[in-house]
């Protein structure tokens, strides 16, 4: 019992705060810019290795006795608004000069983007699979006989902290309510008179800023390859879609639930084995995506429809 | 003449839907346009709001020219517009689409919501509800609401009665000259023609995107073609 929860549990917990913080910006640019923003998964790659940058720098400061994981954290909020930044660059180069134009053609340029980001990070830091910590990791262990790696401590809370933070935004602040109001409705919202590009703006911030923490978690907990924003892009387009695109609290059950459903999917149900091999698990995912598609395209919590 | 339209033409990028539409409100006048489905009404009012491009024409609107004017540069200018579908933030509380309503408003708006929720008493017990699970008629209350939030000079309202059982919208319409009592310009397009022009100082019937008559609304109620017409005889 205690090694499902070991072994099983919290991981799946920790996968599912990562597709949660990648989930949001994905459900909320879609229901503010109406498309899918596919080069989403990139711009959490880009957080990740910014991540690993920052941190080279911390290395070179005068700093004695921080851990790896003390330095990403530190990391942390500037690859949060280098990389918000960077989205709002993309955003303004783009993207907004076919604000107006089908829809199919956003979708194209953020294909681009996703390839352009891609081969900026492999220019930069190279192909090879790289780590945070370079080798040495302590299994430390706290919370016995829970079995709690200090890292995931780290991912749940920080996520924990944005999600309230994100909470706040969209209920009490004038921006974030505007935010609500364009994914209700974009055109009752100009005709309200709400500052539409200010919200796009924000938008922005919010989704690259929480998919750069998705891929330094992600990183922090596994590793970094270029094509890492590749494989997140799935499970959090399908944790958008089982949540309803424009609910960002649906954004975030559902990356709760295909992270527990990719890292249950490799428990020994039935028999010995693992129940999928955990080289298939985000076939899991794509499961999930495909049969919301069709039965319920407007996801768990009401959303829009692809 | 507060808003002066003067030979729009113009649609939504095929053929104009708008062919030479006249259009004017004084301050303080109750002004209804009446006409049948897809004459242009809404398709009028929107050319009035930057919504439809105008090819040829103009809008002028307190003295300025605002033709194509885009919509949210035209809130902070005086003027306000409810659409006739899709005009509340359903998933926002009724307090928030309120709220939504003076976004541009960075002063204190608090009695102006409290007037509203005067205006609208049922709107206030339901403050906490999001909109889109209200009734037809409360959400009309909502829009309405929502439109007034700027204190507008001139408000555009699109069938605000549409699909309301006679009971809401003589409410409605009650709402409408109280708001215009305040000094507010009224440009309403209306299905429940008769109840409308009763109302109204003066009104205007659209067809095929075309001015048909154009009179006090005393006039029109009593003139036998467009009663024949365009009433329902
Ligand atoms: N978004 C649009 N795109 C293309 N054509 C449109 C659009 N909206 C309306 N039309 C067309 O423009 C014409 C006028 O429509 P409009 O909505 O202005 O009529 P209306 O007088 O308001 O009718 P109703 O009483 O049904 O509201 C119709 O032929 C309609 O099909
Ligand atoms: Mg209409």
């Amino acid at each position: 019992m205690i090694d499902f929860v070991n072994q099983y549990l919290i991981p799946a917990l920790v996968l599912g705060c990562i597709y949660s913080l990648g989930a949001i910006g994905i459900s909320m640019i879609f229901a503010i810019l109406r498309f899918a923003h596919f080069a989403h998964g990139d711009l959490m790659a880009m957080g990740a290795y910014l991540g690993l940058f920052l941190v080279g720098i911390i290395d070179l400061l005068p700093l004695d006795g921080l851990s790896v994981n003390a330095k990403v954290l530190i990391a942390l909020p500037f690859s949060f608004v280098a990389t918000a930044a960077a989205a709002i660059l993309i955003d303004r180069l783009f993207y907004k000069p076919f604000r107006k134009s089908k829809t199919i053609i956003l979708v194209i340029a953020s294909f681009g983007i996703a390839l352009m980001l891609r081969s900026l990070i492999q220019l930069f830091f190279g192909a090879d699979v790289l780590n945070y910590s370079t080798g040495i990791r302590f299994p430390l262990e706290m919370f016995k006989p829970l079995r709690v790696q200090e890292r995931y401590v780290y991912i749940v809370v920080v996520t924990l902290a944005l999600m309230f933070a994100l909470h706040f935004m969209l209920t009490r602040t004038r921006t974030g309510k505007a935010m609500r109001a364009m994914s209700d409705d974009a055109d009752l919202a100009r005709v309200s008179g709400i500052n539409t590009e200010k919200v796009v703006m924000w938008t922005w911030i919010i989704g690259g800023g929480l998919a750069a923490v998705a891929g330094t978690f992600l990183a922090m907990d596994t590793r970094l390859v270029p094509t890492m924003g590749w494989d997140l892009l799935l499970p959090t387009f399908a944790a958008a879609i089982l949540g309803g695109l424009g609910r960002p609290y649906g954004a975030i059950a559902g990356g709760m639930i295909i992270g527990a459903m990719e890292e249950l999917s490799t428990f020994p149900w039935i028999g010995d084995g693992p129940l999928i091999s955990p080289d298939y698990k985000t076939a899991v995912a794509f499961a999930v995506m495909v049969l919301m598609l069709v039965f319920r395209p407007q996801g768990l919590f009401g959303g829009r429809v692809l | 003449m507060m808003l002066e339209a003067t030979g729009l033409i113009g649609g939504y990028g095929g053929a104009d839907i708008l062919k030479g539409v006249d259009l004017a409100v004084d301050q303080g006048e109750i002004v209804v346009i009446v006409g049948p489905n897809g004459a242009g009404k809404s398709t009028a009012m929107k050319a009035i709001f930057g919504l439809v491009q105008v090819r040829a024409g103009a809008v002028r609107f307190r003295g300025e020219d605002i033709t194509n004017a885009a919509p949210d540069t035209l809130v902070p200018r005086g003027m306000a517009y409810v659409p006739q579908e899709r005009n509340v933030f359903p998933t926002l509380t009724v307090h928030e689409n309120l709220e939504m309503g003076a976004y541009i408003r960075r002063d204190d708006f608090r009695a102006v919501i409290d007037q509203v929720y005067e205006l609208f008493p049922p709107l206030k017990e339901k403050r906490r509800q999001a909109a889109g699970e209200l009734s037809g008629g409360q959400r009309q209350m909502v829009a309405f609401g929502r439109a007034l939030m700027t204190e507008p000079a001139l408000l555009l309202l699109d069938e605000p009665t549409a699909g309301l059982s006679p009971l809401f919208m003589e409410e409605i319409f009650d709402r409408v000259i109280a708001v215009n009592k305040t000094g507010v310009g009224i440009l309403m397009v209306e299905q429940n023609a008769r109840q409308a022009l009763g109302v109204a100082h003066r009104g205007y019937v659209l067809s095929t995107g075309e001015n048909r008559f154009a009179d006090t609304g005393p006039a029109l109620l009593a003139n036998r073609e467009v009663a024949e017409s365009f009433l329902g005889g």
